[in-house]
């Protein structure tokens, strides 16, 4: 990498952490918000369903813990930002710029996860002190693959959601198709439930779509679950390939398409 | 070797529009079946322009001035016709050609809301590849050149509309562009700040040698700053050329006013075959063609006795108001 290059990726996320900063409250906020597996916990805790799945409190609590934290730092909300500045004519001056539009925007993102990060820790920390018996920290090499497997399910979320962005092509609410999206990543994500709790039919195909691998395969990583590491890997990795070659092709294809409207 | 920096032949654009009966018929009409028509905004139109000319586009709204700018600037695709920018084919979009050009959009904005102008120059050096120390050198001579200071370091919301159109104009032209695309640069701005923004551009032109195409609808603009204009009339170009040729095109006569000594003079002026617009006492207004003007002051200084004589022309807003509805000049 080239010292210009390298000068273009520090700017532009110091920049956009400069931003981020700027809207700090507004981003506590959203970190408090993510807060359902907490409650998901207790569900679970105080009917003992993790006995159903042979899984101990602590394990359980560990689980819900990471899914947390898996899920404020691969928390997407990219169509959303492009269908606006679509709509008002920002993207114009982007598209004219010799940095594809999305590097900016990915780049919000990464700097949103490193505004978030303090929030996170501050959480867990209250988790910790109603939760003491939970408490663990993870060796370096689970912490290290666990933020790995984070990154590429931000990736594959990202890459998803900027493959649906690519509609405000053609049509003005590209972010409706984003729905259909949410439920299955919200209930087949592992944000709800582990995924080793979902009934067999449903385990026998939800391994062939990228859900599992959006919440539960990085926070099995991180809580110690017993998980097939090469395989998830492999799985995550052909996910981000394969939506990666998707949106180059749909984004060609409507780029074509722009009108440059609002402008 | 051609010196043409932008070329166009027989570029037309259409959109495909949607439209919608009145109603709660065609309501639900337009719900269970979309009815869309082919709508050409650029019409045919051949182009050359020569480096660091400033050319203005002139054209009622929706005349198809800004949809041209938008080809040209590689955000829209053709729908028919060759066009070369820069040796570049603009929705090619190659990082070369964008390092060689700029849009400026009147009240549309890339600086960052939040954050100082500052940051968005260096972010914007940055994504053009320029270095941070070269990138402040830059930014200092287009700051002395267009008067901001303080206001860099300030957020960008709290600035005024005419200081944040230096800033954007800042942030634009912080890579050099060669070619300047300006879409209503002045749209919005108060009567100073316009005057300025006209003064940056014309030095901007005379120091870079940069190309500059531009639309406004302040005449001031057009006739401050473009020696050439192309008007464009429902997507065709209907005149390509001097502004002064289409302003005596548009308007062959002046006004010549002249206030006499005694009231026999007005009645041999009445007697010298000119046309009379107006007589008032000892003040007489003809109409005369421009091309006779010499000619005929001339004549009336040699042949009468006056107190005192006016030129006038019509206001340039007038003539140019004649583009906007006539077809073909």
């Amino acid at each position: 990498m080239n010292n210009l290059t390298q000068n273009k990726i520090i700017t532009l996320l110091q920049i956009q952490y400069s931003n981020m900063l700027e809207y700090r409250a507004e981003i506590a906020l959203w970190a408090i918000s993510g807060v359902i597996p907490f409650f998901m916990l207790n569900i679970w805790t105080n009917n003992n369903l993790n006995e159903s799945i042979n899984i101990s409190d602590i394990m359980l609590s560990r689980y819900f813990l990471s899914a947390f934290f898996v899920r404020q730092f691969s928390v997407v909300w990219v169509v959303f930002t492009f269908e606006e500045d679509a709509l008002l004519g920002k993207v114009s001056p982007y598209l004219i710029q010799p940095l594809h539009p999305f590097f900016r925007y990915f780049a919000q993102h990464i700097a949103e996860q490193v505004t978030r990060f303090p929030f996170a820790l501050l959480i867990s920390f209250i988790f910790f002190l109603f939760n003491p018996i939970s408490f663990w920290i993870p060796n370096i090499n689970i912490l290290i693959l666990s933020i790995i497997s984070t990154f590429l399910s931000f990736l594959i979320q990202f890459l998803m959601q900027s493959i649906i962005a690519s509609f405000c092509f053609w049509t003005e609410k590209a972010s409706s198709f984003e729905k259909l999206l949410f439920l299955p990543t919200l209930f087949l994500s592992g944000l709800l439930a582990p995924v080793q709790s979902f009934p067999s039919y449903v385990k026998s195909w939800i391994f062939f779509t990228p859900f599992p691998y959006l919440i539960d395969f990085p926070a099995s990583i991180l809580s110690g679950n017993k998980v097939n590491l090469i395989s998830g890997f492999l799985v995550q990795i052909i996910w981000v390939l394969l939506f990666l070659l998707i949106f180059k092709r749909i984004w060609t294809l409507g780029v074509k398409k722009y009108t440059a409207m609002g402008l | 070797m051609t010196d043409n920096i932008i070329e166009i032949k027989k570029l037309s654009k259409s959109f495909s529009v949607s439209f919608k009966e009145p109603g709660i018929k065609g309501t639900f009409k337009h719900f269970f079946k979309r009815r869309t028509k082919e709508k050409t905004v650029v019409n045919d139109i051949d182009l050359k322009i020569k480096k660091g000319e400033i050319v203005g586009f002139l054209g009622a709204n929706g005349a198809g001035k800004t949809t041209i700018l938008k080809i040209l600037c590689g955000l829209l695709y053709p729908s028919k016709g060759y066009i070369s920018v820069a040796g570049y084919c603009p929705y090619e979009r190659k990082a070369p050609f964008l390092k060689k050009i700029s849009l400026i959009m009147g009240q549309k904005q890339q600086l960052i809301w939040d954050l100082p102008p500052i940051e968005s120059f260096y972010l914007n050096a940055a994504i053009y590849g320029i270095k941070k120390s070269e990138a402040k050198k830059r930014i200092k001579k287009l700051s002395e050149m267009l008067d901001i200071n303080q206001e860099l370091y300030l957020p960008v919301r709290k600035l005024s509309l005419g200081q944040r159109m230096k800033a954007e104009l800042l942030a634009a032209l912080i890579h050099n562009p060669s070619i300047l695309f300006l879409d209503e640069p002045t749209l919005g701005l108060d009567i100073n700040a316009q005057a300025n923004l006209r003064e940056f551009l014309q030095k901007y032109n005379k120091e870079t040698g940069a190309t500059i195409l531009l639309t406004s609808h302040y005449m001031k603009d057009i006739t401050y700053l473009s020696k050439r204009v192309i008007c464009i009339h429902e997507g065709y170009k209907t005149y390509d050329g001097k502004l002064e040729k289409l302003l005596t095109q548009l308007s062959p006569n002046k006004d010549l006013t002249i206030i006499c000594k005694t009231k026999n003079d007005i009645s041999r002026l009445k007697k010298f075959g000119f046309q009379i617009k107006n007589v008032n006492d000892y003040e007489i207004t003809l109409t005369i063609k421009k091309t006779e003007i010499k000619k005929i002051l001339k004549d009336i200084l040699n042949n009468f006795d006056i107190d005192d004589l006016h030129i006038n022309e019509p206001p340039i807003d007038e003539i140019i108001g004649k583009i906007l509805i006539n077809k073909k000049y």
